[in-house]
């Protein structure tokens, strides 16, 4: 055999590297307590043990005026701001032994009015998949969902009823946010209550 | 002869091995022991690992046995599947072992039927080599960091070379890692081609693949229809049953190329696996196996890619350790501490150490956290066992990880007490 021995030697003699700690464990680890969420954000854990399982839940507010890039976009997009505002919106995070390789899966836990999000939950949000890279961490997957709540994206539709009515009539479209979020139906579908 | 020679080694069997190994040449190690010394070690000392045995895993073992390595053994983690069927030359995975003892006389093939995480330290420690021709990135990360936690500076013979090969359609790549020493695999993690995902949008709305309905049946319809309840890639029926709707949607929106195989193969990330592809990253494995355990020439260092999908290239560098690594880079710190200390004093006296340099550190073993700064509801959760002594934490003393904003990754503390 090679004597890879000397070369370790040269290296670092002196360190003990015995960790039985996998590397997903400490990369969750590493993220949470990293987190850096506004205070429209909170995590909740139904079993303090458990990092991989989870609760967000993101109470909108107006957002800001900057992001806006032409003064048409401007006017209309000032009709939208904060039109999530007072809801309280519960995403569940559950993370699989193979993260930060495989992205945590997010899932909406109610039936919400959202062009991105669909009746069951999943969420239009590249970074949770095609997007999604190991340098990526779990504070970037929760401002990507808030963000979802301030900019709804009419061209990536998950929800087609909803998208629809945003480029089409944004009047109904936020009468519509408003609505669902006090639990009403809309065409047939009844949204949950998320009044915060 | 001076050293044991098998029943089975006839005149001539290693005319051409020879030749390489009773000489030393221009490029060989200084610890190249020519002639009897090397053979006998190849032959009659080494035992060498191989895990995996689908279409790399089998070629891996036919190169083995014929370049001389006598011991080896297979942990074959597949389960039986049809669709492994065709990419193995050796056609059924049962018979690996025997096929190669049979026409390779001598040669002793010892397989496992199970999974990796099955074997402790013990068995891992008991070779010489470890070569990994798999297709699961999760169990790649696993041998990795296992190898990596193995290496005990207080014994040379930890140190096991792990040799590892991927293939993926006409592209693949070859690489040796010494834990702790090169690059590991976990380092070159955010260099992995993913699996294609394609947009949620794209499969809710807009379906132009055939991989697209399948998707839509296995990412929306299946927790739809069938709430939390797993699906099984193994299992006929729940493929059978995507396909089908898969095929349904297919149809509604005119797309071509729906199969049960497409299907199974999209849902299991089945990739196109080439016999010959695999036959060339195997033997770049065996060759690199058979000079490290002769030290006969200079070795990989440390990663060969080789790209045939256009013209053919190749191309062979040295991956870097990374720093941040979670498995191999990083520190790690003895500890001895009295049994009474509790856990906020062991948290004062690591961020009072000048060499360590950390700010609120949060800290875990293996099994359960100790005392997390964030988010407030696990901060509250643990912040009672601030007051507890480390001892009663962790009893008999061992690995406690340490994370923090300061850190480039995480530190790895052993604990003993005084
Ligand atoms: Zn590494």
């Amino acid at each position: 055999m090679i004597k890879i021995w000397s070369m370790k030697k040269n290296e670092d003699a002196a360190t003990k590297k015995k960790p039985k700690t996998s590397a997903a464990q400490i990369r969750v680890q590493k993220d949470l307590t990293e987190l850096d969420l506004p205070s429209t954000m909170k995590t909740h854990f139904p079993d303090p043990i458990d990092l991989l399982n989870f609760m967000l839940t993101i109470t909108p507010d107006e957002g800001q005026m900057l992001l806006l890039p032409h003064a048409h976009d401007q006017y209309l997009n000032f009709l939208l701001l904060g039109m999530y505002k007072g809801g309280a919106f519960t995403f569940s995070f559950a993370i699989n032994t193979n993260y930060p390789h495989d992205p945590p899966k997010v899932k909406c836990t109610q039936t919400i009015y959202h062009p991105n999000v669909d009746l069951e939950g999943n969420v239009c949000l590249n970074i949770l998949r095609e997007d999604w890279k190991p340098v990526l961490n779990l504070n970037s997957v929760m401002v990507g969902l808030q963000y979802l709540f301030l900019e709804p994206n009419a061209d990536d539709p998950l929800n087609k009823e909803a998208a629809q009515e945003m480029s089409k009539n944004r009047d109904q479209f936020l009468h519509n946010v408003k609505s669902s979020m006090r639990g009403s139906s809309i065409k047939g579908v009844q949204y949950d209550k998320v009044l915060a | 002869m001076a050293f044991s020679q098998c029943d089975h080694d006839w005149e001539g069997r290693y005319y051409h091995i020879d030749q390489i190994l009773d000489a030393p040449g221009p490029r060989t190690d200084e610890g190249f022991m020519a002639g009897d010394g090397v053979k006998d070690f190849l032959r009659n000392q080494s035992k060498i690992l191989v895990i995996g045995a689908g279409g790399l895993g089998c070629e891996i073992l036919a190169n083995l046995a014929l370049t001389g390595f006598k011991d080896i053994h297979v942990i074959d983690m597949d389960t039986i599947d049809i669709s492994n069927l065709n990419r193995q030359f050796l056609f059924r995975q049962k018979d690996v072992a025997e096929f190669i003892m049979n026409r390779v006389p001598g040669v002793k093939v010892t397989p496992y039927f199970g999974k990796i995480q099955d074997k402790d330290d013990d068995y891992y420690l008991q070779f010489n080599l470890v070569i990994c021709g798999l297709d699961s990135i999760e169990a790649r990360r696993w041998i990795n960091a296992t190898l990596v936690n193995l290496v005990d500076p207080e014994n040379p013979e930890s140190l096991k070379p792990l040799i590892d090969g991927g293939t993926e359609g006409f592209k693949g790549q070859a690489r040796v890692i010494l834990p702790t020493i090169t690059s590991c695999y976990e380092c070159s993690l955010d260099m992995l081609n993913k699996p294609t995902a394609f947009p949620i949008c794209t499969i809710a709305n807009t379906p132009r693949l055939p991989e697209h309905c399948i998707e839509w049946a296995s990412v929306l319809e299946w927790p739809r229809v069938y709430g939390d309840k797993k699906m099984d890639t193994d299992n006929p029926d729940d493929i059978t049953w995507l396909y089908t709707i898969a095929a349904a949607r297919a149809k509604e929106f005119k797309i071509e190329g729906v199969t049960w195989s497409l299907t199974q193969g999209v849902v299991k990330n089945i990739i196109p696996a080439i016999a010959s592809t695999n036959a060339i990253i195997a033997a770049s494995c065996c060759n690199e196996a058979f000079k490290i355990a002769t030290s006969s020439a200079a070795y990989l260092n440390n990663y060969f890619m080789l790209i045939g999908t256009e013209g053919i290239y190749s191309y062979t560098f040295e991956h870097e350790k990374k720093k941040n690594c979670p498995v191999c880079g990083g520190d790690a710190v003895s500890l001895a501490v009295k049994p009474d200390m509790t856990l906020e004093e062991l948290i004062e006296m690591l961020t009072e150490r000048q060499d360590i340099q950390i700010k609120n550190p949060s800290l875990s073993t293996p099994t359960k956290q100790l005392y997390l700064r964030a988010p407030p509801q696990l901060e509250e959760a643990t912040r009672p066992n601030l007051l507890k002594t480390v001892s009663e934490l962790i009893p008999g003393g061992g690995e406690v990880t340490v994370t923090a904003g300061t850190l480039p990754f995480s530190l790895s503390l052993d604990i003993t007490f005084t």
